[in-house]
């Protein structure tokens, strides 16, 4: 019990980082959700697509021998600019190529299509990586201010780099949350979402706003992958694949289509998740260990479907949605 | 007088696709030449006698001997074979129910650890007795139980989920395949059910009946030789069972009922359709013809772990319907033997040429673009490791330019 309650810090510290980037990811999810009302499947490679960029610049700045030349503030923003531009863009060309001459077809043929796109995109930034680099398993260059820790009590200790995902992310959200609500475009968005004949009778350039709504979304994703990148370090095309069905999770749990939704769920599973992975071993004395978390969250998962299907903002949902 | 004519053409297209595959073992166009008959017989207007008796003769006669002569044919045949059965087995789910199953390989796996577990020494770890490995006999007992397991798995997890709308269901069975996965990965601890990542081997195969038979008749065999040839029968006869049941469901009372929920669910269930038994009926029937192939999955492959199950293999069989055409017992025994064939031999094969190019080191001259050397082609670069990419365009293309498949149903044929 002891060690039980001398980790808790600890736990919600990475419970908290976690939750962070499924919110981001998850966003990604419920926008698009919210106005295709269909599951875009491969935005877990547009989040991977986001750690590659990062990691990509920061290997070119490296041999070109400027990473530590240049302030390290600066090589930050450079590096989350470009994997929110890129990774929004990608989804943009995504929806432009896979998703738009599906629409108004069966959800399910725009779903098998998003699968299929989520496989090719692996295997294609496998195939740039393995061309241009030989090896598609890649790991950040280590940046010295990121290691350096912040001690906040005498057992707690924050790496700098907890810091800046917790920092950036709450930026961002409230830049998205301040976007959708209180800008001309945003207000589109959520027309779209409601009521897209409508919206669109109103004047309101429906695809356009649908491919906005796309670059938003994979912009966020993109964050969510330069800042997974920089605190876990390790990448691969693969990658994607968990924290991609963890974060629709968090959508879900939120209620999907919800954007406030999505920041909660992906809290709620982060901090979960932690403390499942630190307290399953302790509590079945070591029956069960870490490596049963991922079956956390998907049990997670099927509970709210079958208990709550509209999560635990979501209203609701009209006939048809639910 | 052109049904008599084009009975002869086939006969001799057989002929001579079968002799340059006899003759020439190392030449995959060949064996695709021959493979390709079968689908010919299909579709040419033949007599549907003269059809039958041509494709017994092709796949009871002509490809086990081919089988005989190089063993890989066979390997290829049987792998074809079992995802034939698989793709046959989502198709009831996917195409005719109309319920997006991404963790179909969940009931695949369960079917094979149930033979892998019993199968061989791994249960001692847990029962008590010894009494393990099983001999071969219970394999066929297993066979059938895992035909039950598979329905009652498959009807567990649809009770809770079958009413969730369809995208949410496709996640919920990827939770779900993720989850079994996990299990098989993790259950070696603390009671060791699985062995974990290590895998379970040796498992047994099944008996030799039929030997005491063959000696009667004073032929003898290699039991390696004989194994591939056993296998290629078993799956055959598997996958003929598959397609009887199938094509009688899907003429069925229940057929009716399952098409009628994937066209319009609402409709079905004010015509009187009970719509969540329908689909768990469909879903359970489904997950049983997994189960059972994976059983032999596990005797024919001797070594599983957990690395044959992954989310991947779903996709693939997917792959497998869609491009066939959802809902078509034909178009899921093209798609699979399509994509099977891919897979095994054409992204092999084109690896295969590759690396030899690089080896041999020829320069590449392209005008204005200057000259390549082949020998610095990355070694990264081998097609037989983007079979992801392979399924996911197969997957994008097919919904964008021919949703239906290549060979969609009758019905929708007709219209």
């Amino acid at each position: 019990m002891e060690l039980a309650l001398e980790i808790l810090p600890q736990v919600l510290v990475d419970g908290i980082v976690l939750g962070f980037m499924y919110a981001l990811i998850a966003l990604g999810y419920t926008m698009v959700y919210g106005v295709l009302e269909f599951i875009n499947f491969a935005h877990s490679e547009i989040f991977v697509l986001g750690s590659f960029v990062g990691v990509e610049i920061l290997l070119m700045l490296q041999s070109a021998g400027q990473l530590t030349a240049w302030p390290p503030a600066l090589v930050l923003l450079l590096v989350i600019v470009a994997g929110m531009v890129i990774s929004g863009l990608a989804a943009m060309a995504l929806e432009r190529v896979a998703y738009r001459p599906l629409q108004g077809g069966p959800r399910l043929v725009a779903l098998i299509s998003a699968v299929g796109a989520s496989f090719f995109l692996q295997d294609a930034l496998r195939l740039f990586e393995s061309l241009w680099r030989n090896t598609f398993y890649l790991s950040y260059p280590t940046l010295d201010l990121l290691d350096e820790t912040v001690p906040l009590t005498t057992n707690l200790v924050v790496p700098v780099k907890s810091i800046l995902v917790i920092v950036t992310a709450l930026l961002m959200l409230a830049a998205l949350h301040f976007f959708v609500n209180r800008t001309r475009v945003g207000t589109a968005i959520r027309a779209v979402a409601q009521d897209p004949e409508t919206a669109s009778l109103m004047g309101i350039p429906v695809n356009r706003v649908i491919a906005l709504t796309f670059f938003v979304g994979g912009a966020m994703g993109g964050l969510a992958g330069v800042l997974f990148g920089l605190h876990y370090s390790l990448v691969n095309p693969y990658s994607g694949f968990a924290p991609g069905i963890k974060a629709f999770t968090a959508a879900v749990l939120g209620g999907i289509g919800n954007i406030p939704g999505a920041m909660l769920g992906g809290m709620v599973l982060g901090l979960l998740e932690a403390f499942a992975a630190s307290y399953l071993s302790i509590l079945t004395n070591g029956a069960f260990g870490a490596e049963y978390k991922d079956v956390f969250a998907f049990l997670v998962l099927i509970l709210i479907l079958i208990f709550r299907p509209s999560g635990l903002l979501g209203e609701k949902l009209r006939e048809g949605r639910a | 007088m052109s049904c008599a004519g084009t009975t002869f053409g086939l006969i001799a297209y057989i002929a001579v696709s079968w002799s340059l595959a006899f003759f020439f073992p190392q030449s995959v166009l060949a064996f695709l030449l021959f493979e390709a008959s079968l689908l010919l017989i299909y579709y040419l207007p033949v007599h549907p006698k003269m059809k039958f008796y041509m494709g017994a003769s092709v796949l009871l006669v002509l490809m086990p001997v081919l089988g005989f002569v190089n063993g890989y044919y066979l390997e290829v045949a049987v792998q074809i074979g079992i995802y034939v059965a698989l793709a046959l087995g989502l198709n009831i789910v996917v195409g005719f129910a109309g319920l997006l199953n991404l963790g179909f390989v969940a009931f695949y796996a369960i079917g094979a650890y149930l033979w892998a577990i019993f199968g061989s020494p791994q249960a001692n770890a847990f029962l008590p007795g010894g009494f393990f490995p099983l001999s071969p006999a219970w394999f066929f007992v297993f066979l059938l139980l895992s035909v039950a397991v598979g329905a009652l798995a498959g009807t567990l997890l649809g009770l809770p989920v079958l009413r969730l709308r369809g995208d949410y269901l496709a996640i919920v069975t990827l939770g779900f395949a993720e989850v079994v996965r996990a299990l098989v990965n993790n259950l070696d601890k603390p009671i060791n059910f699985t062995n974990g990542p290590q895998g379970i081997a040796p498992i047994e195969k099944p008996p030799l009946f039929f030997r005491p038979l063959l000696e009667f008749f004073g032929i003898q065999f290699e039991p390696a030789k004989l194994y591939p040839l056993y296998f290629y029968f078993l799956v055959l006869s598997l996958v003929m069972v598959i397609i009887l049941v199938t094509r009688r469901l899907e003429n069925s009372r229940i057929g009716r009922a399952w098409k009628a929920i994937r066209e319009d669910e609402i409709a079905a269930a004010a015509m009187g359709v009970p719509v969540v038994r329908t689909k768990l009926f469909g879903f359970a029937v489904g997950a049983s013809f997994a189960s059972a192939v994976g059983v032999l999955f596990a005797a024919k492959q001797v070594f599983i772990n957990p690395e044959s199950f992954t989310f991947m293999e779903s996709i693939g069989v997917l792959a497998m319907v869609i491009l066939g055409g959802m809902g078509s017992v034909p178009g899921a025994i093209l798609g699979a033997t399509g994509v099977t064939i891919l897979n095994l031999q054409l992204l092999k094969g084109l690896s295969l040429w590759l690396n030899s190019l690089r080896q041999s080191g020829a320069v590449l001259s392209i005008p204005f673009l200057g000259s390549y050397s082949l020998s610095q082609l990355p070694a990264q670069f081998e097609p037989a490791k983007y079979e992801r990419m392979v399924f996911g365009l197969i997957l994008i293309l097919m919904m964008i330019f021919r949703p239906q498949g290549v060979l969609p149903p009758r019905e929708d044929r007709k219209l």
